[in-house]
């Protein structure tokens, strides 16, 4: 009995060693992506496996900030690529944590449509090219309530048949921008009584939501948990499809929109790969096939061969004429961004 | 727990006294390096001045702590108030948690002396059949938990199937769901100290108050109880330290709308915050906390077998 | 000295202990259902099929998971039995080493682990790692499992040490063994079933853990647990509910050969 319990465990043990030393190290060839969940088709990636003989290993995040803390708590030199929306392309640059893209590395560069060649959170599109853009606002389920909501109020000052039926987004910036446009004011307001109303104004709203989740928030709406889910027009699109009865809102008060990049980090481990990997996605029928998948808007030129036709008509894509303006979230200063992490901390306690 | 396994009893020897150095070294060179270290880096990280966004700057600090404790406005220029937002935090933890403890002792302890009462031949089928939930993954069974209980799950419909209801009961996203999933999650471990417990407790004790005429529950109060109260104390610590510093519960189940413990934690290295000596200074209170409540029990524990 | 009625028996006490299987089986005997489900919607009954085992094996996803089941095996395989070392040479200084000033010390030590809440350790970890500049990866994993198994490996160790009396032992060094053989051909062999148990619970724990790991894991490295979460947080989904029922398949197989393997050498 022992004897045969020692010779398994020995040989298991051995075994094991061998092939950990195997699979630990990143070989040649690789490519270490940090994205989104979600938010790219495995397909996709296998082309580019295939087609440059890369082993492309991808983890996930569900938050620009969540992306942020990752990165600083180690997660530096062990990844090539991220994705991370604009206020946070300018975050990283500040914090030195994105590589530069010289001039010619990347031979499609060209392709960036002309709209987003040089955006003001990475001028010059030193450190990142174009992924997708679209727009935050929310979703409401038309089985539970037919009133019109084309208002913020939905979320922040809710009938009372949605009120206790909102998921909301479990992002911070997201979250505390919509409320501020709720309420008219501007972002990183250095404004102490505007701030203080902004505090107050999201404590009176909580009791009429159900949950935090980002993950969740398509699933939510199309298994009916919650009436009203703060989401992302491709994502409300895809709830569409898989079957909720849901239609996306544009309010009047304004909405956010953001566009995603993938960046090149600093210290990449496989760097010639990251560019091989941004080149191909300037390439318009891969990131097509991205904006297919996703639901959301390319940023590069001659997409448009590429794209699933009802794409067009999308109304996720489509705001009516009297919808507000869409807003970028900003990047404030830190002592605005501690006022604003305590206005989280007081909201979640 | 604490104290009790380390009394050898009978088969306390001295056979490998001289080894024993040896025998040792391995134990304390890995948990010195794997665990107390990075406590005692903890501690220190807890006093050094965060970094914006995450990461620390080395200079001795305590906000950290001031932060926990104090309140001083949206803006940090009021005179400091007592700060309840964290105090409530850890309050509400260990409420859940205790909910939890409390539900597991009721449904474990019965539990427990059924399975001891059976012919020795049965227990280890029992104890087979309470075990093999917890062997799958966690996450599992806490989402396996939500998928039962949602408002639309199989558990409403079964309840409204019947009539019992009339509208679907609204649990997912309440306390009263995490209390639950805590619960589900560590109901074994309070099952199984009890049961040891029980079993080795002799029943002519019992045998004897109930020829002096003792009513069956007043033998169960006075003399069983009494008997099997380390086990209780040990189950009743492995399922409320867990369930203090949990984070999938209430994230999963609780629909992430009010902080624990675990979750504010989590916040500061991988969400929103990125405070990392604050975190470190959450974590340290939190485990001051539970080395208390352990140490208590402890005591306890050595004065009843002293008495 | 007849009672007056059975002393063993608690009147409703069956009743609760069928109360409290039925709880612990009720989602997962769910969950079991539904993965037989042919819809790919949770909410709707379509039939049954095996489409969601299959396409745990050849499914998009089916790469990831067969990457992190490997890492969770080899981490939990190789920390597991690590610990179970450490524990039993621990236990045998703890209970055989006769008193000894740093005996309680020692004991708390290799019980530390299972009072720290397992945040705090993972917090701990992380910022140790991230101090002495420690590229986190699979062997951060590994490292942190080790430590916090050796509690879980130890406690059935130590209690089936302490119901084998040492004169077992005593009578072999009487009859000349040396200490070493003493140890190898007399307290082991006895010692088997708390040493398979205590690998056992260390192996389950290390293949259970999501907090740790989490915090400590490197970059693309996934362990089982980190994979379904990555899963379930959107949701649960079939596939998921036909992973977690080969994975509760596993585990009875696995706690039913341990079962067979101590009621052998009981009866042996």
């Amino acid at each position: 009995m022992t004897s045969i319990v020692k010779r398994a465990l020995t040989t298991t043990a051995a075994a094991a060693v061998l092939s950990l030393g195997a699979g630990a190290v990143a070989a040649e060839g690789d490519l270490v992506i940090y994205h989104w969940f979600e938010y790219i088709p495995q397909e996709l990636l296998d082309k580019f496996s295939e087609e440059y003989d890369v082993n492309v290993v991808m983890d996930t995040y569900d938050s620009n900030e969540s992306l942020l803390a990752a990165l600083k708590a180690g997660g530096m030199g062990t990844y090539d690529v991220a994705v991370p929306g604009d206020y946070m392309v300018e975050i990283m640059t500040n914090e030195g944590m994105l590589d530069v893209i010289a001039d010619g590395e990347l031979k499609n560069k060209g392709n960036i449509s002309e709209e987003w060649a040089d955006p003001s959170f990475d001028p010059g599109r030193k450190h990142s090219i174009p992924y997708q853009w679209g727009s935050t606002s929310f979703a409401v389920s038309r089985d539970v309530y037919d009133g019109d909501i084309n208002t913020t109020a939905i979320l922040f000052d809710p009938p009372e048949e949605l009120s206790g039926q909102i998921n909301m987004l479990d992002t911070q910036g997201e979250v505390l921008t919509m409320a501020a446009l709720h309420m008219g004011i501007p972002q990183c307001t250095t404004d102490r009584d505007q701030l203080k109303a902004l505090n107050q104004m999201v404590q009176a709203a909580k009791p009429h939501w159900a949950s935090f989740n980002s993950d969740t928030a398509k699933e939510v709406l199309v298994s009916g948990d919650v009436a009203v889910g703060q989401i992302w027009d491709g994502f409300a699109a895809r709830a569409r499809a898989e079957g909720a009865n849901i239609e996306y809102a544009f309010p009047k008060e304004g909405y956010v929109v953001w566009m995603d990049n993938v960046v090149l980090l600093k210290d990449a481990p496989n760097r010639e790969n990251a560019l091989l990997f941004m080149d191909f996605l300037l390439e318009p029928e891969n990131i097509a096939a991205v904006t297919n998948y996703a639901r959301y808007v390319a940023g590069v030129d001659g997409v448009e061969d590429f794209l699933d036709p009802e794409l067009k008509t999308q109304p996720e894509a489509n705001p009516p004429a009297d919808a507000g303006p869409g807003v970028f979230v900003q990047a404030c200063p830190q002592e605005i961004q501690e006022v604003y992490d305590q206005i989280w901390t007081n909201l979640k306690k | 727990m604490a104290g009790g396994a380390a009394s050898g009893g009978s088969s306390q020897s001295d056979t490998y006294a001289g080894a024993r150095v040896w025998l040792l070294l391995p134990a304390w060179a890995t948990l010195l390096i794997l665990v107390v270290a990075p406590v005692g880096i903890m501690l220190v990280y807890s006093f050094l001045t965060k970094e914006f966004r995450g990461g620390v700057i080395w200079e001795f600090s305590w906000e950290a702590y001031d932060q926990f404790f104090f309140n001083r406005g949206l803006f940090g220029d009021e005179p400091p108030r007592i700060e309840w937002t964290y105090i409530l935090i850890f309050w509400r933890s260990i409420w859940q948690a205790g909910v939890a403890t409390l539900l597991s002792l009721a449904i474990g302890f019965p539990t427990a002396c059924f399975i001891a009462t059976r012919a020795p031949r049965q227990r280890p089928i029992w104890v087979f059949l309470v075990t093999i939930p917890y062997w799958v993954n966690l996450l599992i069974r806490t989402v396996s938990m939500k998928f039962l209980l949602r408002d639309n799950g199989p558990l409403n419909e079964a309840l409204l199937g019947i009539g019992v209801i009339s509208e679907p009961l609204h649990i997912v996203n309440t306390n009263l769901a995490v209390q639950l999933g805590l619960f589900y999650s560590y109901l074994p471990f309070m099952v199984l100290p009890i049961y040891a417990a029980v079993e080795r407790y002799n029943f002519s004790l019992s045998e004897a108050a109930a020829d002096l005429y003792a009513p069956r529950w007043t033998v169960l109060r006075r003399i069983l109880l009494p008997a099997v109260k380390p086990g209780i104390v040990a189950g009743c610590i492995l399922v409320f330290v867990p369930s203090l510093g949990s984070f999938l519960a209430p994230d999963l189940l609780g629909g992430a709308r009010n902080f624990m413990i675990g979750s504010l934690i989590e916040e500061q290295f991988k969400g929103n915050a990125g405070n990392w000596p604050f975190g470190a200074a959450a974590s340290m209170i939190l485990l001051t906390l539970v080395l208390i409540i352990l140490l208590f029990s402890a005591r306890q524990q050595g004065r009843q077998e002293a008495r | 000295m007849a009672a007056k009625y059975d002393l063993r028996v608690f009147p409703g006490f069956r009743a609760v202990t069928l109360f409290c299987l039925a709880i612990l089986y009720a989602p997962l005997v769910i969950v079991t259902i539904y993965s037989f489900n042919a819809s790919p919607s949770i909410t709707n009954w379509d039939g049954v099929s095996l489409r969601w085992y299959v396409d745990v094996f050849t499914g998009p996803d089916s790469e990831k998971f067969k990457y992190a089941a490997r890492n969770s095996f080899i981490i939990a395989i190789i920390a597991a039995t690590v610990a179970t070392c450490i524990a039993t040479l621990a236990a045998t200084a703890i209970l055989r080493g006769g008193r000894f000033r740093l005996r309680t010390v020692s004991f708390g030590l290799v019980s530390l682990p299972l009072m720290v809440p397992e945040i705090v350790t993972a917090v701990a970890t992380l910022i140790f790692f991230n101090a002495i500049g420690f590229d986190r990866g699979l062997l951060t994993i590994l490292l942190a499992h080790i430590a916090f198994c050796i509690p879980f490996a130890y406690l059935p160790i130590s209690a089936r040490m302490q119901g084998i009396e040492a004169t077992y032992e005593q009578a072999a060094m009487d009859l000349y063994a040396t200490r070493t053989l003493a140890f190898r051909r007399v307290l082991l062999p006895l010692m088997t079933p708390g040493i398979v148990s205590g690998f056992l619970l260390a192996f389950i724990v290390s293949l259970d853990d999501f907090i740790i790991t989490n915090f400590v894991k490197g970059a693309g490295v996934e362990t089982l647990p980190t994979a379904i979460f990555g899963a379930v947080k959107q949701g649960i989904k079939p596939n998921i509910m036909a992973i977690s029922t080969m994975l509760l398949g596993i585990s009875v197989v696995m706690v039913t050969l341990s079962w067979l393997v101590s009621r052998r050498d009981a009866t042996k």
